[in-house]
């Protein structure tokens, strides 16, 4: 059909549903950001799909004129695996957030990505429930008061980063709601990479966690407390006068301040190397924490793997190779079988 | 004495039952005993039994592990009441299974393995066998020895030898009842190599030599074969005709199936079985649990592959969530639930048929569904077919309810002509149809929504489990149009049963009784309206494979006999649903005890009935 060929704007991946997210909610950025990289992605739309399980971030497919699915809560990544597995051509992705990807889907989250599915999981980390309105999440920060914790939450919060690396994700990044060029670019390498993409992306929810993420999305202060990853470049932060440096002794990350003339790998600050085989590097940057340090935003680590559904194809290529196509008659004929006349 | 010396008496019907500890091969010897029966041309129903535990301990009642045939020169429904041989390989094997023996029947126990120790294990405070000979004909076998004595000078371990003794009690069944070796031996053969295929075959060889020999069969049988149907037969068991009716599926209906299953008592064989299958685009996922496994497998269906997930209660149970998921949404897979014995985790390895409700009523709100049921193992087969074509047709899932009983017995089944089975096109919604498709948009006549799937251009939508909006599928909350997709979907079920071929009555078409079973208790049901009628009662039989939605003549064909019957595995549960439908007095015959039911249990109750007031 035509629709490969002509040339796709934002505008052709809006979908007639009005949006329902709150005003001022972090979701409608990612939801423009996303909008607008499916064009340039160069990926038909028909073979574009968004699956989600429950919660606020998971009406987001509702939104995309592109294939949905909005499914049970925390289930998303197991239909995607299902469709992914039945149609490897098809672009895959998972929006879900802290709740829905960490609480009640955890154990799906932990298989699809060690599986190394062909995906791209966007998971919107607002700290909170939103939609259940305003309970505790598995990230909220310990001591948090809400309705459910009137005392403050006494659980310890799970880092989206560390458990993605967990599982062995092979990309790994972080991306803010309110940073779009970063946010896109990020999108871009999620979509490159071949395999499960998992992103953190740091998001606002004005109405019951408002300023969670606060002096990272604002740009005021955000040179100070966001730590830029670029491939091969130092682990620098901070304004023109006031840089800082991370430097790892024994994998144990702490700051340097640099001065302007400074080179800051002469100092020994960290260049940034998303490839390294081992997590141990990738953890030392989740470890990063506000407030004692930046927290890294881009891409933390970016590794080859074969995909789970590619492996698949393969062995059933290779049943056919070996065996055959499938025979139906051979097969109900198969081992010891007697004729009555 | 020479082996022409020997009497051969005929029999047309023999029960044998194989028991022993659940290392010693009982299901294996069994399953070779039934394809030399088989071969030998005989109608044929087996029952393997076996305790849960992988090795329970040795010696002890809780590991023993049986496996029963029934073969006949005659049509045969069920693995028998009664058995007329048991060969024991153990203490405990015989007390767990003596007492369902016929009297005078024959007893064979390994003596070698009646030490006192043993006894004492297996519970009996003396020595059970000069109380056995009264009731039994009690042949004392060595099989330990003879075992030993015919594997001398292979370089194997004392233990890997003992291992072998089963095959001995094979050879020596084989000349009990005349059966041929050879597909034994080919098995062998491909299984084994070097001295252990040696030691095996020639143990088997000493079994059936030692029957020829030995004075303590002073006769031996032949069963003649059974007068059935011309034709191409093989054993199949439940849980194989399922897997091959899933393959079956993909060929028939030229599209590629996905598997997704989580491995659970008693259903893991048939995702082993598929997973062998490959060569057939088959896809076979196993998941990280029972959700993963039934989503994962919408997710197929969405991206249009034939989508199927498999398991038995407890994991039927966590798949409802998803399974309300896909009534909503309204795509086409099959879900199919061995049945086992609960609730929790109850006895995973015994059969039962107690999740008929749950699978009509077991998810939140009004979710309905279509639920069928095979009734034989071989029967396994065409029920998975029916269930994918439904599914597709009327885009919905479907739920197949096996058996435990019916997963891991075997009979035999006329193969079918391949070029016979139904075939038949998926018509998905196409991009020329873009203008005007709208995803729930449906067929006038039997209101299946269409089915677009992921790749094709044009027909982007969103699907969701949101309350939607006629048509458009939009998500709304409007309560009038809530009431009418509620309705929508329950009236698409209920046309299903237009396409039900109307009940065929087994017997007189009105009468004083009708027997009404549906799944896996067919044999036993059949046997024994057999019996009543040989007796000289007036008894009617049907049984259902449609459940949901139960056939369109259903109602009428109850109302026509004055009594109605309905023997199930559960408490009554079909039962329950008849009564509150036609507002008739059906009389449950309930069991629960893990096991099938026996022929004269439901005689006698058909007979008791029979006595009643109408
Ligand atoms: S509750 Fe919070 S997360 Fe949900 S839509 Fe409203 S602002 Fe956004």
């Amino acid at each position: 059909m035509a629709a490969a060929a002509e040339k796709l704007t934002r505008r052709d991946f809006v979908s007639g549903q009005d949006v329902r997210w709150c005003p001022g909610c972090g979701d409608y950025s990612i939801l423009a950001n996303v909008q607008r990289v499916m064009p340039e992605l160069g990926v038909p739309r028909e073979n574009i799909v968004f699956i989600s399980g429950i919660g606020c971030s998971s009406r987001f497919p509702y939104y995309m004129n592109t294939y949905g699915f909005h499914t049970i809560h925390g289930r998303a990544p197991a239909f995607a695996t299902g469709a992914k597995v039945a149609n490897p051509d098809l672009s895959m992705w998972i929006v879900t957030g802290d709740g829905d990807g960490l609480s009640i889907g955890g154990n799906h989250l932990l298989h699809v990505i060690r599986r190394n599915l062909d995906c791209q999981i966007l998971l919107f980390n607002n700290r909170v429930y939103g939609l259940t309105k305003g309970q505790y999440s598995p990230t909220s920060e310990r001591g948090m008061r809400t309705k459910s914790s009137p005392q403050g939450a006494i659980d310890h919060p799970i880092d989206p980063i560390s458990f993605a690396l967990g599982c062995g994700a092979t990309f790994v990044a972080r991306g803010i709601d309110v940073d779009a060029p970063h946010m896109q670019d990020v999108l871009r390498r999620a979509h490159a990479h071949k395999g499960t993409s998992f992103i953190e992306i740091l998001q606002n929810c004005p109405v019951f966690n408002d300023g969670a993420w606060g002096e990272l999305e604002d740009r005021k202060t955000r040179a100070e407390t966001a730590l830029v990853l670029e491939h091969g470049k130092p682990l620098v932060y901070g304004s023109p006068g006031r840089m800082k440096g991370i430097v790892l002794d024994q994998g144990v990350p702490s700051i340097i301040e640099l001065a302007d003339a400074d080179d800051p790998v002469e100092r020994g600050v960290v260049v940034h190397d998303e490839t390294h085989e081992t997590t141990s590097y990738a953890y030392a940057l989740a470890t990063l924490k506000r407030p004692e340090f930046p927290m890294p935003v881009g891409i933390i680590r970016q590794v080859e793997k074969p995909t789970y559904e590619s492996m698949l194809e393969d062995q059933v290529e290779e049943a056919i190779q070996k065996r055959g196509p499938g025979d139906l008659e051979a097969l109900l004929n198969s081992g010891d079988t007697w004729q009555v006349s | 004495m020479s082996a022409d010396a020997k009497e051969i008496l005929q029999l047309d019907d023999v029960a044998i039952r194989f028991a022993g500890d659940s290392g010693d091969g009982m299901q294996l010897t069994g399953t070779k005993f039934t394809d030399e029966t088989a071969l030998a041309g005989n109608d044929l129903s087996t029952y393997p039994d076996f305790p849960a535990e992988i090795r329970a301990p040795a010696g002890t009642m809780a590991g023993v592990s049986g496996y029963q045939i029934h073969f006949s020169s005659h049509d045969i429904h069920t693995p028998a009441d009664r058995v007329d041989l048991l060969i024991a390989f153990n203490p405990a094997a015989l007390r767990a299974n003596v007492d369902d023996m016929r009297s005078q029947g024959m007893v064979i126990i390994n003596s070698d393995a009646f030490t006192s120790k043993a006894m004492a294990r297996a519970g009996y405070d003396e020595d059970p066998r000069p109380g056995l000979g009264d009731r039994y004909k009690l042949v004392e076998v060595p099989l330990t020895t003879l075992n030993r004595e015919a594997l001398q000078g292979l370089s194997l371990t004392q233990r890997e030898i003992d291992r072998c003794k089963n095959f001995f009690a094979l050879g020596l069944l084989c000349w009990l009842y005349s059966r041929p070796m050879e597909a034994t031996e080919r098995w062998l053969s491909t299984k084994f190599s070097g001295d252990v295929l040696e030691a095996n075959l020639r143990t088997l060889k000493a079994g059936f030599a030692f029957g020829e020999t030995t004075e303590l069969f002073p006769a031996h049988y032949v069963v003649p074969s059974a007068k059935i149907e011309a034709g191409t037969y093989r054993n199949i068991t439940g849980n194989t005709a399922l897997a091959w009716g899933i393959v079956a599926a993909g060929v028939q209906m030229n599209r590629p199936v996905y598997l997704g299953a989580y491995p659970i008592t008693p259903a893991s064989d048939v995702l082993h079985e598929v997973a062998r299958h490959r060569n057939f685009g088959v896809k076979t996922f196993q998941a990280e649990d029972e959700i993963a496994a039934a989503s994962s497998t919408i997710g197929a269906a969405f991206a249009g592959h034939l989508a199927v997930t498999i398991s038995s209660g407890p994991g039927f149970i966590l798949k409802q969530e998803a399974l309300g998921l896909a009534v909503m949404v309204e795509l086409p897979l099959v879900v199919i639930n061995v049945q086992r014995s609960g609730p929790a985790t109850g006895s995973p390895t015994k059969t039962e048929q107690g999740d008929l409700l749950a699978a009509l009523y077991g998810r939140h709100s009004q979710s309905p569904l279509p639920v069928l049921a095979p009734s034989t193992p071989s029967d396994c087969f065409s029920t998975v077919l029916e269930a994918f074509r439904i599914a597709v047709r009327f885009m919905t899932p479907v739920v197949v309810l096996s058996e435990g009983y019916l997963a891991n017995s075997a009979e035999p089944w006329k193969i079918p002509d391949v070029s016979e089975l139904e075939r038949s096109e998926i018509v998905f919604a196409k991009a020329e149809d873009a203008a005007t498709f709208e995803p729930y948009r449906r067929d006038p006549d039997i209101l299946a929504r269409p089915w677009a799937i992921p790749g094709t251009p044009g027909l982007e939508h969103r699907i969701g489990g949101l309350t939607k909006e006629d048509v458009t599928g939009n998500v709304v909350y409007g309560p009038e149009n809530h009431q009418r997709m509620v309705d929508l979907r329950a009236e698409k079920i209920a046309r299903i049963a237009d396409e039900i071929p109307a009940i065929a009555v087994e017997g007189p078409d009105s009468g004083p009784l009708l027997v009404v079973g549906w799944g896996g208790t067919l044999g036993s049901i059949t046997a024994a309206v057999e019996a009543a009628r040989a007796a000289g009662h007036t008894v009617s039989q049907i049984h259902l494979r449609h459940l949901n939605p139960l056939p369109a003549d259903l109602g009428d064909v109850l109302g026509r006999f004055e009594r109605v019957l309905c023997p199930e595995l559960n408490e009554g549960q079909l039962a329950m649903m008849l009564r509150s439908r036609y507002l008739l007095n059906v009389r449950s015959f309930s069991k629960i005890t893990g096991q099938p039911f026996k022929v004269w249990e439901i005689r006698e109750r058909i007979e008791a009935i029979l006595k009643e007031e109408p």
